[in-house]
């Protein structure tokens, strides 16, 4: 028991805790922000693998590390594009149209990959984005590695929630956004272009998600790999509902499921010789459930999601 | 996901010509001997990953040399599989390399439909009927010279292991490891972690940092991502089936190496000259036939350690000392 209360002791439990969350918290906020417009977006875990595999492979063609963050966060655009002129004009069945982005884009990905690199050995390695390190501050005890030893990346993760909140719920944009998640013909009376706000959204949304792979192969780690992205896309769709379609809720979610995936390989390694290690395995996604659970008998849908809208249909 | 992450360029132009090939040789092709055999195989993973990697490089040296043609599909999902193996038997291939751990039994049923084509798959299960063998990395004889090396060298007593899943392949170079490691440090203890996943190398490092956290200082490098933790916090870790020590410096202290090139060479021999049977393979991955082997960075292990192990190398090559095999799935002991 003791054991089990040292690991919330220890500092890099912490520190783990948040650059796990990392690519969740970008996935989730970009979910957030299609939804809050009124499209479900399953391409993510698609933009996720497109994500990862640009950003990397732009940087290990020459591009700077930030440079890559830009290509990942454009190519999931593009896909954010594609899934936006099929369901929102188009007005397709937003379920169909977003697996079967999640299918285009991963194997574009593993395509793109193979023809850039036939014949490799092992994974090319780029130089990551190193934790920052800020001195002084990544001195203060506890706070200081938790905070101030991650990198960049997880840095841009935060500000984003920030910056997505803030678009939602203090400009004009955020409004026009959240009414047209909720009653489209409100927005078009007010002489709003609904399709545009709609693909405006799910293309931001998607450029985050993509920035979520990013962080996979820029950050967490220094290449590329299939199936890196491992169903961290299908997370941040259920963290979506867990988080009432709130920035700040989808940070918590992010933080939690990171929380009990830190914990999860932890408690393997101590107690493995007790529990299969299945057991532990399982148990981030079945505490996901139970949270999701409780949370979402609330949960508030925006009105107008999965609904296509169509400009002179009322 | 994968069923359309295929990439197959080589296996549809190899199905091709293997079926133009074949139909040359039944005009009246006489010197059958002397011809390329035609050989294919079906990876469900790209064929950087380590295990993949070793049977791709075997094989390309037998294209290489000009025994084989060869062609190669990659990242086939083992839904698809059944499909891809008809596909090559179909098109003439004569001996289609592969792996089956996901499924087994149809596999079997497959080579059964083909009794002229040679099958040899990596799986968890003996031979079948009369075409279809069977290998796998039987490397537990190095793991268990790369045990030795960490139980000597660690300075906390503690050694992490991070696997990707608990199959009986991955328990068995394990447990060898353990089992060398404890043969020369009695106060050794293991912390093991399975991530459930053979492509997660963020994964794989949080696994391994946490194991750091709890004192380890010698990583069993099962995957890929656990070596990349070692990096990052100067620990030293323990390469498993490819050697990874150029790119990890000052890190690799040893690695257990797969070689399948004795069992692709036996293979092919027994192609060609007509007298393939379902038969298990996998003992020509042990050391004495050469399929596997230790290396050691000199730089990074005492001289002492270095003879040692090489003294216990000997022993097993001369048949003098067997490594236990041990399929349990291993446990932390602390």
């Amino acid at each position: 028991m003791m054991e089990f209360l040292d690991i919330f002791l220890n500092e890099s439990f912490w520190t783990a805790s948040l650059r796990i969350a990392t690519p969740l918290i970008f996935g989730v906020l970009g979910a957030l922000l299609c939804e809050r417009a009124g499209v479900l977006n399953l391409g993510i875990e698609g933009i996720f693998v497109v994500g990862a595999m640009a950003g990397w492979m732009a940087v290990w063609m020459g591009a700077s590390l930030w440079g890559g963050v830009l290509v990942a966060a454009l190519a999931g655009a593009a896909f954010g594009l594609l899934h936006a002129l099929l369901t929102v004009p188009l007005g397709l069945s937003q379920h169909v149209s977003g697996l079967g982005i999640t299918l285009l884009a991963t194997s574009a990905a593993s395509f793109i990959y193979r023809t850039a690199l036939p014949d490799v050995k092992s994974p090319p390695r780029i130089t990551p984005f190193q934790p920052l390190d800020i001195p002084v501050l990544s001195d203060i005890p506890f706070l200081g590695p938790v905070l101030f030893q991650q990198t960049p990346l997880t840095w841009l993760a935060l500000l984003m929630v920030a910056l997505v909140w803030w678009v939602l719920a203090r400009t004009p944009l955020g409004v026009a956004i959240r009414a047209v998640g909720d009653n489209p013909d409100a927005v078009a009376a007010q002489g709003l272009s609904v399709y545009a706000l709609r693909i405006g959204a799910v293309m931001a949304g998607s450029a985050l998600m993509a920035l979520g792979g990013a962080f996979l192969t820029m950050s967490a780690f220094d290449a590329f790999f299939f199936g890196m992205v491992n169903g961290r896309g299908w997370i941040s769709i259920a963290l979506v509902i867990f988080a009432s379609w709130q920035p700040g809720k989808a940070l918590l979610g992010a933080l939690l499921f990171g929380m009990f995936e830190a914990l999860q390989v932890r408690l393997q390694t101590q107690a493995g010789a007790l529990v299969p290690s299945q057991i532990f395995l399982m148990a981030p996604y079945v505490l996901s459930i139970l949270a999701l659970v409780f949370v979402a008998r609330r949960a508030d849908y925006p009105r107008a999601l999965l609904k296509p809208w169509f400009k002179g249909q009322r | 996901m994968r069923l359309f992450a295929k990439w197959r360029r080589r296996g549809v132009l190899g199905a091709l010509a293997g079926a133009l090939a074949l139909s040359a040789m039944t005009l009246g092709a006489t010197a059958a001997l002397a011809e390329k055999i035609k050989v294919a195989a079906i990876y469900t993973l790209p064929v950087e990953q380590q295990w993949i990697s070793r049977i791709h490089k075997a094989l390309n040296a037998a294209a290489e040399r000009g025994d084989i043609e060869y062609v190669w599909s990659e990242n086939v999902a083992n839904n698809d599989y059944e499909r891809v193996m008809r596909e090559y038997a179909e098109g003439g291939q004569q001996l289609i390399v592969g792996e089956v751990f996901g499924l087994e039994r149809a596999a079997r049923k497959v080579a059964a439909d083909y009794p002229d084509t040679a099958f040899l798959m990596g799986s968890s299960f003996g031979p079948s009927g009369k075409n279809f063998s069977v290998f796998d990395n039987w490397i537990h004889e190095p793991s268990y010279l790369t045990g030795m090396i960490a139980g000597a060298t660690t300075k906390s007593n503690v050694i992490g292991m991070v696997g990707g899943y608990a199959i009986p392949e991955v328990n068995r170079l394990m447990n060898a490891f353990m089992d060398g490691a404890r043969s020369v440090n009695p106060d050794v203890k293991f912390l093991v972690n399975f991530i459930d996943s053979w492509y997660d190398p963020p994964k794989a490092k949080e696994a391994a940092f946490a194991m750091m956290d709890a004192g380890a200082d010698v990583m069993y490098a099962e995957r890929f991502g656990v070596a990349d933790a070692a990096v990052e916090r100067g620990v030293k870790a323990i390469g498993n089936v490819i050697d990874t020590s150029a790119d990890y410096p000052n890190t690799i202290l040893a690695s257990a190496i797969w070689h399948m090139e004795p069992t692709i060479d036996r293979a092919i021999a027994a192609v060609k000259e007509g007298r393939w049977e379902a038969a298990d393979y996998g003992q020509y991955s042990f050391m004495k036939y050469g399929g596997g082997s230790v290396v050691i960075d000199e730089n990074l292990v005492p001289a002492d350690v270095v003879k040692m192990v090489r003294d216990k190398e000997q022993e097993i090559l001369d048949g003098l000392f067997r490594v236990n095999i041990n399929d349990a799935r291993p446990v932390s002991d602390m």
